[in-house]
């Protein structure tokens, strides 16, 4: 099955062709819907055969490539079209489709009725042929490839509303900084490649890899390559300081915030650096940076969250925040941990998405959660996945977050410093209570919306896959069980991916000799302290509203810091785009285009005009000034002829 | 015999050239530019039999009676031309005409 590899990648696209040439043309909702979700359905089960073929093969054949066709040759760059099936692979691509095929049916349920029905899902069908080829891809500029569409794709999604209205601008501004700043990043990630070619003479995966273990090649050097790798992460994956997309991105329709902007597109950054581990494995200066960028992210993330009153921002900032965690444990080294909270985090926070599209949409686009309240009687299946969801990403005992989170949040510790440890507990308090303040105030307490809103339970259509992705938060941890609870080697996640990371870790020289009882004395702190967080949340926000009133009335300053959010966009405005657009204004446009390049241009123009003028002068219509002229000609070359002899 | 030599026959066409190309120039009348215009070529035509004659050759007789034969067709179409002239404009003097120019 390994070699149909490719019809993962190629149905999409044949979805997006179908729906995008005829969608407007077929009109039947169901049947564009069908096709959208059965391209991805049958990628799914696709990737799903190959997964259980692969599993069965010895772990040192787990590794397969699947070469197409030559894309472009030039000298010593070669470049195929060839895609790489291994484990890291194989878990993204199970997540993508998986995720992405029941956002699918859930959109058909979302977008009834939306006049561009058919466009929606030629974009998605879109996104998801861009992400495979990034995820499956077996050199760096195929993953590019990706990597530019999954980026336009975000961009066309994010303004699909492109006449609706958001926050002080458009949809259409939403999506237009989305993708500059992802520019910013790619930009990075550009250096990045080219530096890998002139090192390594290859952008070939494997090439590179085995090179940058064996080959003697300085620090500085890997460093700068890991460096711009880094900033092109921090452009997709949203991390300080290129996150202020993230939020924004909240304009295009929910199913798009669940596919795109927290479960698929926003971890590539993360697998990006997975897949290079060998790569930020030596350069251990850009390791530290990446912890700290990403402890940095999910911390500020995190305090924006807590006051928040969109409910999509909320989810937005906490995407941003988890973010930081999967940076985290790729900065300390513990690559299987962060991708086992890309895998975990996609569930319940595509869950958790969808629950506030599921209640959005039954509110009739009311996103503001202070006009929700006492919303659990009305849609109950809503309310018992959503709170699955917050009990997972809380890091509730038990549940797929409780695992993932942990891990990190372990290695940090044993890896990292105390400080890590430290940070990335309070971030896990703040996320618990942030969490359960949207739960509280969305289906708990008094009904603030007005009388002419009936809410309702959303159809099957939308809640079926919200079950779905109830029932995988809850049970995806357990095949990342940590050893504590498994005993060693029992962690099957882990036991799955080693192969990929070794030559990483074994370069990293990492894992100290910590014990099991101080890793549960870690687990028990941080349990403790999310359940204190959720039950402080339940207590403010059920009991005792006027807290939270007087929080924020006491700590006014910090309250009006958080909720605008620490001012980034406004000194981001202020610093880079004013100067900018200052300056493309002055200096670009009504100098250098209008003075030097039109100056250049009419001015030319103007000597030929003028010396024409001039010449013409000479052209007076009477046949014996010609003939006078003529004969003054030949007069001279005779003349000049005869004096040469 | 005295032959008379060849620098008499190459003085007396130049002179003759000479005067055609002044008459060209410096008259008005559009009849007489062209009449001077047929000096010259006599000029030219006297040159080339009087080198004929001396060289032994007869090359310079036949290009004489190719050069009389295009004078007068250039001759009938010239004449042609500037009777339209005149009859358009009521006038054969040239520096009238000057309609070619911008």
């Amino acid at each position: 099955m390994v070699n149909y590899i490719y019809l993962t990648i190629l149905l999409p696209l044949l979805g997006f062709l179908i729906n995008g040439v005829f969608g407007k043309r077929i009109k039947n909702e169901k049947l564009i819907g069908a096709i959208g979700s059965g391209a991805v359905g049958l990628s799914f089960l696709i990737v799903l055969i190959t997964f259980f073929q692969t599993l069965q093969l010895p772990v040192g054949e787990r590794r397969q490539e699947v070469e197409l066709f030559t894309w472009l040759s030039a000298g010593g760059l070669n470049v195929k079209f060839a895609y790489l099936v291994d484990q890291l692979s194989l878990v993204m691509a199970l997540v993508v489709t998986g995720v992405g095929f029941l956002i699918h049916v859930y959109s058909i349920g979302y977008m009834h009725g939306d006049k561009s029905f058919w466009r929606f899902f030629a974009y998605l069908n879109l996104f998801i042929f861009a992400m495979m080829n990034l995820i499956l891809a077996d050199n760096f500029v195929l993953l590019f490839l990706g990597w530019e569409g999954v980026g336009l794709c975000s961009y066309l999604l994010i303004g699909f509303w492109y006449n609706r209205k958001f926050e002080k601008g458009t949809t259409s501004q939403a999506a237009k900084k989305a993708f500059v700043v992802n520019r910013i990043g790619d930009f990075g990630f550009l250096l990045g490649m080219f530096l890998i070619f002139m090192t390594f003479d290859s952008l070939n995966f494997q090439e590179v890899f085995s090179k940058a273990e064996l080959f003697p090649v300085s620090e500085k050097v890997f460093s700068f390559i890991a460096l711009f790798l880094f900033i092109g992460a921090t452009g997709k994956s949203a991390q300080i300081p290129l996150f202020v997309w993230l939020p924004d991105a909240m304009a295009g329709p929910t199913p798009v915030s669940a596919l795109i902007h927290a479960a698929t597109m926003v971890t590539a950054g993360v697998y990006m650096v997975a897949r290079c581990s060998i790569i930020f494995a030596s350069a251990p200066a850009i390791m530290t940076l990446i912890a700290v960028v990403g402890l940095l992210t999910a911390f500020f993330a995190a305090t924006v969250g807590l006051v928040q009153n969109d409910i999509k921002k909320v989810l937005a900032y906490s995407t941003v925040s988890q973010l930081g965690y999967m940076f985290l444990a790729m900065g300390v080294g513990a690559f299987t941990s962060g991708i086992f909270h890309v895998m975990t985090h996609a569930f319940f926070k595509a869950l958790l998405f969808l629950g506030a599209g599921s209640v959005i949409h039954s509110m009739h686009d009311e996103q503001d959660i202070r006009h929700y309240g006492g919303l659990k009687k009305y849609m109950p299946r809503t309310y018992l996945t959503f709170l699955i969801a917050a009990l997972a990403i809380s890091g509730f005992p038990g549940l797929s977050g409780f695992f993932s989170k942990d891990e990190i949040l372990w290695y940090a510790y044993a890896q990292g410093n105390i400080v890590l440890w430290i940070v990335g507990v309070l971030t896990a308090v703040m996320t618990a209570f942030y969490m359960f303040r949207l739960v509280f105030l969305t289906f708990y307490g008094k009904e603030r919306f007005s009388h002419d809103v009936h809410p309702h339970e959303s159809p099957s259509l939308m809640t079926v896959p919200l079950m779905v992705l109830a029932f995988l938060s809850v049970v995806g941890g357990y095949i990342g069980l940590p050893a504590i609870f498994s005993g060693e080697g029992g962690n099957l996640f882990e036991s799955w991916l080693a192969p990929v990371f070794t030559s990483a870790e074994r370069k990293l020289e990492v894992y100290g000799s910590h014990t099991h009882s101080e890793e549960f004395l870690l687990m028990f702190v941080s349990v403790v302290a999310a359940l204190g967080s959720i039950y402080f949340a339940y207590y403010v926000y059920t009991k005792r509203q006027d807290i939270a009133e007087r929080t924020s009335q006491k700590f006014k300053g910090l309250y009006r810091l958080l909720l605008n959010k620490y001012f980034v966009d406004e000194a981001y405005e202020a610093a880079v785009v004013q100067p900018i657009q200052k300056g493309s204004e002055t200096l670009l446009w009504k100098f250098t285009d209008s003075k030097i390049i039109d100056g250049v241009v009419n001015g030319s123009a103007a000597l030929i005009d003028r010396t024409a003028g001039f010449i013409r002068r000479f052209q007076t219509g009477v046949a014996q000034f010609y003939a006078l002229i003529m004969i003054a000609g030949i007069a001279i070359a005779l003349f000049w002829i005869i004096i040469s002899l | 015999m005295n032959v008379i030599p060849i620098e008499y026959y190459l003085t007396l066409s130049a002179f003759m050239f000479a005067t055609g190309v002044t008459g060209v120039l410096i008259r008005k009348n559009a009849i007489v530019v062209f009449m001077c215009i047929e000096l010259m070529l006599n000029s030219a035509n006297l040159t080339l039999v009087a080198f004929s004659s001396y060289l032994g050759s007869s090359a310079g007789h036949i290009f004489v009676f190719f050069v009389m034969t295009v004078a007068a067709a250039e001759a009938a179409v010239g004449l042609a031309i500037i009777i339209a002239i005149f009859r358009n404009k009521l006038t054969v003097n040239i520096d009238e005409i000057n309609i070619f120019k911008w």
